[in-house]
């Protein structure tokens, strides 16, 4: 029997505030333990939340990025459990009224035969709740610390419908979120920070049935990367089991990144109740659809539109035009680069293959890059123009990259302009046949490769500065 | 020479604005040490001035000594709500109430003994014994806010707050014979209020007059930010609304309010007060509050519901006890069975059963929807009236033990204060008679949202006409 995975992924995003969801601690990440802390995120005896503002119109424009119904009426809830991140023993969220109601997300994803479609994924609700502190155990020889500096940090749960159907759409759902919450400035989305957390719902079922298996919640995930790796861990011990006809046990698994493989955390039984119910310090009101059309008004073209617009004005393949707009810093490093007067298709080249990986190889982002987009179209022109050969213009760009000068005045420098002096290389190429008479009858006896011998004494004779289509052009004439 | 301690909260400020208040402060600091080790009032008492305050004389309190009941955070002292799990707690901030009083020049003085986290009617279960009534020390001072009622009716303080969630203020105060003020529920901030049911806790003033009161209401009402569930709603000068007589004022009698099972001697006490009423004018009628009945059932759904998720902080990993075990769950367990007491543990129980997976729409959400019947129930009555009437608590102080096996018959001494918090609106307790046994009786006045001031007036002019208030225990 053939099976088919059915995925749903809970998305934690810390919220980009200056002061927490219910107080006015700072939510800055790296602070000395318990130093960004009050009687409010602490949760002492007495004290009371007061809601932040900001970080409910941050959670309604996500909403509005997503399409979600935005609630008519607002409330929050507490979640009572006892764990000591927990200050005070309920965590202060949404349950039956979520800020945003039902919406969705299109992604673009590969299918297994390499073919690029698109997808709409249902997100079932994105509610407002506030963060837990943070357990140390490391180092610790007797017990445990914790640091509630993280604890009140607003988050926004963005709960997907069990919409996906593989480790890839799972990664590309969760790659396409990630640009819309960054096109929307309302997170860093930095996993390894923690700003960005989730969850995977993995099942399986025989293909052709409606009815979904017994799901399995997948937590300690850490990267996208991960995230796929352990719904694709997932749903083979899953299928398997299947196989094997052993009954799936729902229950909470934690990857363990090192073996590559899940382990059962706790099973049902085990589960939390969490005794929901109205959270009484503060009144439910009303949100004026005034407000939420304001707010509407001030979202940002989002990464769909943004590539629909690059395959239109600049001519990019879809492929091209998806990646670019990913991260929304390299978009508009795009633009800025077609804006100083690129080619657009060089420009999608030339940072995609090109710039980008010499950052990643340093660990940079495109922030952190020295080369202005006016560096770069200054360089795309000089290739454009043949001043400089390919080759010379990725040596000129790292060049660039490390040291932040412009293209002209390092090809200067370095003597890289090409020769393209007809006379001259003519001159050159006429040494070097008369200096290969072996090579020219070979060649004219059908063997191409033997040109090489000749271009490479021309380019010797040049400095290497002879541009290669020149010299080509002339040889081609002269052994006619 | 004056018995400061017999003055009036008005009297006193009169007094230390002319000659200061240390004189007033040394007769308190005096009587109560005298008196505490009797009646277990206060669970502290502390009279220092702040001697960064020199300007005290020009301040609308001018030094005076107010109590605070020990659920309200007092930067810097120990605050433990009466129970183990939080002795030596010292709060790191002031509640807000305690801002205003400081602000207005009060002298936080004793911290007044209460039942445990305020789940009581007695005082008995607070964890360091209980309070006694000043009237017959055999006798409890209701609760929970029985050391705040004791204190002021045994002229150990000025005047005290207290917290009512169910009757809290206005049970004791009529126990002790003196006048406490719960008022409408968002016209004090709660901020610093350790909670038991936040929606239903009121902080306000328990005071010898009802014109004490009024002086602390203006003090203590208002907005504040820190707040969310407190109201923008503008705040009157309470003392100017006593200036007005009841002539035309309509007082309602609720029928529900006098059934079998309420003492004699209070059903003739508070019905001869309507009399009283009359003659000054006002215009008696009998109402009907149908769902009365059913108030003591959904409070003790809804507000043990809330409690239980309130004191779940209370867990031995910040703050307060902590029972050092072998790992987390049993430092979880040993810290709150050894840190709560019975009752506290009996609320913890009902609320969390209450919320519970598959008991949550039987109980808790049909409990709040009862509540809406009854909250509606005034807001019909109020088209009618613009004050009910009603004993305060079905029997006058009862004695130490006698209802402390049996919480049912404990929580019954609520009956008539838990609507107003179910509903939300002011009421209050006023001194209205004695029974032939010497014992004092209250009666309760309630208004609607926000108009304390029209509750006031009335209180005013019968505390004016008939003087009870002016009664003293022998101490």
């Amino acid at each position: 029997m053939n099976y088919e995975p059915v995925i749903g992924l809970e998305v934690h995003v810390q919220l980009k505030t200056k002061s927490k969801l219910f107080c006015s601690c700072s939510t800055e990440f790296g602070a000395e333990g318990n130093s960004h802390t009050c009687p409010v995120c602490l949760g002492w005896p007495g004290s009371l939340p007061v809601l932040n503002e900001l970080a409910l119109k941050l959670g309604i424009k996500v909403g509005l990025a997503l399409n979600c119904k935005v609630a008519e009426r607002l409330k929050f809830d507490r979640k009572n459990y006892f764990y000591p991140d927990l200050p005070k023993a309920y965590q202060i969220s949404q349950f039956d009224m979520p800020v945003n109601g039902k919406g969705e997300l299109l992604i673009e994803t590969k299918t297994a035969d390499g073919k690029m479609i698109e997808r709409k994924i249902g997100v079932t609700r994105a509610h407002l709740e506030e963060d837990a502190g943070k357990l140390l155990h490391e180092g610790i020889m007797d017990g445990s610390l914790v640091d509630y500096n993280r604890g009140g940090i607003p988050l926004l749960e963005i709960v997907s419908e069990p919409d996906l159907r593989s480790p890839q759409e799972a990664y590309d759902y969760l790659t396409a979120l990630k640009a819309i919450l960054q096109y929307v400035e309302v997170s860093d989305c930095d996993m390894e920070k923690g700003s960005l957390r989730c969850d995977a719902n993995v099942s399986v079922r025989p293909v052709g049935q409606e009815k979904f298996g017994t799901k399995v919640e997948i937590k300690n995930l850490n990267s996208f990367k991960m995230v796929q790796k352990a719904i694709q861990y997932e749903i083979e011990r899953q299928t398997e089991a299947c196989e094997n006809g052993e009954a799936i046990v729902q229950e909470t698994r934690l990857w363990n990144d090192v073996k590559q493989t899940t382990f059962s955390m706790r099973s049902k039984e085990e589960a939390h109740d969490y005794r929901y119910f109205p959270e009484p310090d503060l009144v439910p009101f009303t949100l004026s659809r005034e407000a939420v059309e304001e707010l509407r008004k001030t979202l940002p073209e989002l990464p769909r539109e943004r590539a629909k617009r690059f395959i239109q004005e600049f001519g990019l393949s879809d492929y091209d035009a998806y990646v670019l707009v990913q991260e929304k810093k390299i978009a508009e490093y795009f633009e800025s680069c077609i804006r100083e007067g690129a080619n657009a298709k060089l420009a999608s080249n030339w940072i995609q293959n090109e710039l980008l990986s010499l950052l990643n190889a340093k660990n940079n982002t495109i922030e952190d890059c020295l080369v202005s987009p006016h560096a770069l179209a200054g360089l795309i022109r000089l290739v454009e123009q043949g001043t400089i050969s390919g080759k010379s213009a990725k040596e000129v760009l790292q060049e660039m990259a490390a040291t932040g000068k412009a293209a002209d005045g390092i090809v200067k420098e370095k003597g890289l302009v090409q020769v393209s002096d007809t006379g001259l290389i003519e001159k050159a190429v006429e040494k070097a046949i008369a200096a290969n008479p072996t090579a020219v009858a070979e060649f004219k006896a059908g063997k191409q490769k033997a040109l090489g011998a000749i271009v490479g004494m021309v380019m010797k004779e040049t400095g290497g500065k002879a541009n290669p289509k020149v010299v080509n052009e002339i040889l081609c004439q002269k052994l006619k | 020479m004056t018995d400061f301690c017999a003055l009036t909260l008005r009297e006193a400020i009169e007094v230390a604005k002319k000659d200061g208040a240390q004189p007033v402060l040394d007769a308190f600091a005096k009587r109560a040490a005298e008196l505490n080790p009797k009646l277990n009032a206060f669970l502290r008492f502390d009279d220092r001035i702040p001697p960064t305050r020199c300007d005290m004389g020009t301040l609308p309190l001018a030094g005076v000594p107010i109590s605070i009941k020990d659920n309200l955070c007092i930067d810097g002292r120990e605050v433990t709500c009466a129970s183990k799990i939080l002795a030596k707690h010292v709060p790191p901030y002031d509640a807000t109430v305690i801002t205003k009083l400081k602000t207005a020049g009060a002298t936080l003085f004793g911290q007044c003994n209460m039942d445990e986290f305020a789940f009581g009617s007695s005082c008995e279960t607070s964890a360091f014994g209980p309070c006694k009534n000043p009237w017959d020390l055999s006798r409890v001072p209701g609760g929970s806010s029985g050391g705040s009622a004791a204190s002021v009716a045994a002229d150990m303080t000025l005047a005290a707050l207290g917290s009512d969630t169910g009757g809290s203020i206005r049970q004791p105060a009529a126990l002790c014979g003196v006048v406490g003020v719960k008022p409408t529920y968002g016209r004090v901030s709660r901020y610093g209020l350790i909670a038991f049911g936040s929606s239903f806790d009121q902080i306000g003033p328990i005071t010898k007059t009802v014109e004490d009161s009024a002086i602390l209401l203006n003090i203590l009402c208002g907005h504040d930010s820190k707040d969310s569930t407190s109201s923008p709603e503008k705040v009157p000068d309470f003392t100017q609304a006593l200036k007005r007589d009841v002539k035309g004022l309509r007082i309602g009698l609720p029928k529900e309010y006098f059934i079998a099972g309420i003492d004699p001697e209070v059903e003739k006490s508070v019905r001869a007060a309507a009399e009283i009423y009359k003659k000054l004018g006002a215009e008696i009628k009998t109402i009907s509050l149908p769902h009365t009945e059913h108030s003591v059932a959904v409070y003790y759904i809804v507000a043990v519901a809330e409690a239980s998720s309130n004191l779940g902080r209370f867990d031995g990993v910040e703050y307060g006890l902590r029972v050092p075990s072998k790992d987390l769950r049993e430092m979880y367990f040993e810290t709150r069975d050894q840190g709560f007491g019975q009752e506290a543990k009996r609320r913890i129980l009902l609320g969390t059963f209450v919320l519970s997976a598959g008991y949550y729409e039987a109980y808790y959400l049909k409990g709040q929807k009862v509540r809406t019947l009854i909250r509606q129930d005034f807001e019909k009555a109020f088209k009618e009236v613009d004050v009910i009437l009603s004993p305060t608590s079905p029997t006058p102080a009862f004695k130490i033990g006698e209802k402390a096996a049996d919480p049912i018959a404990m929580y019954l001494s609520d009956i008539f204060t838990i609507p107003a918090n179910l509903a939300g609106i002011p009421a209050m307790s006023i001194p209205c008679g004695f029974t032939s046994g010497g014992l004092p009786i209250g009666m309760q006045l309630m208004a609607r949202p926000f108009d304390e001031s029209t509750m006031l007036r009335a209180a005013y002019a019968f505390e004016q006409e008939v003087g009870v208030y002016k009664k003293k225990p022998a101490l």
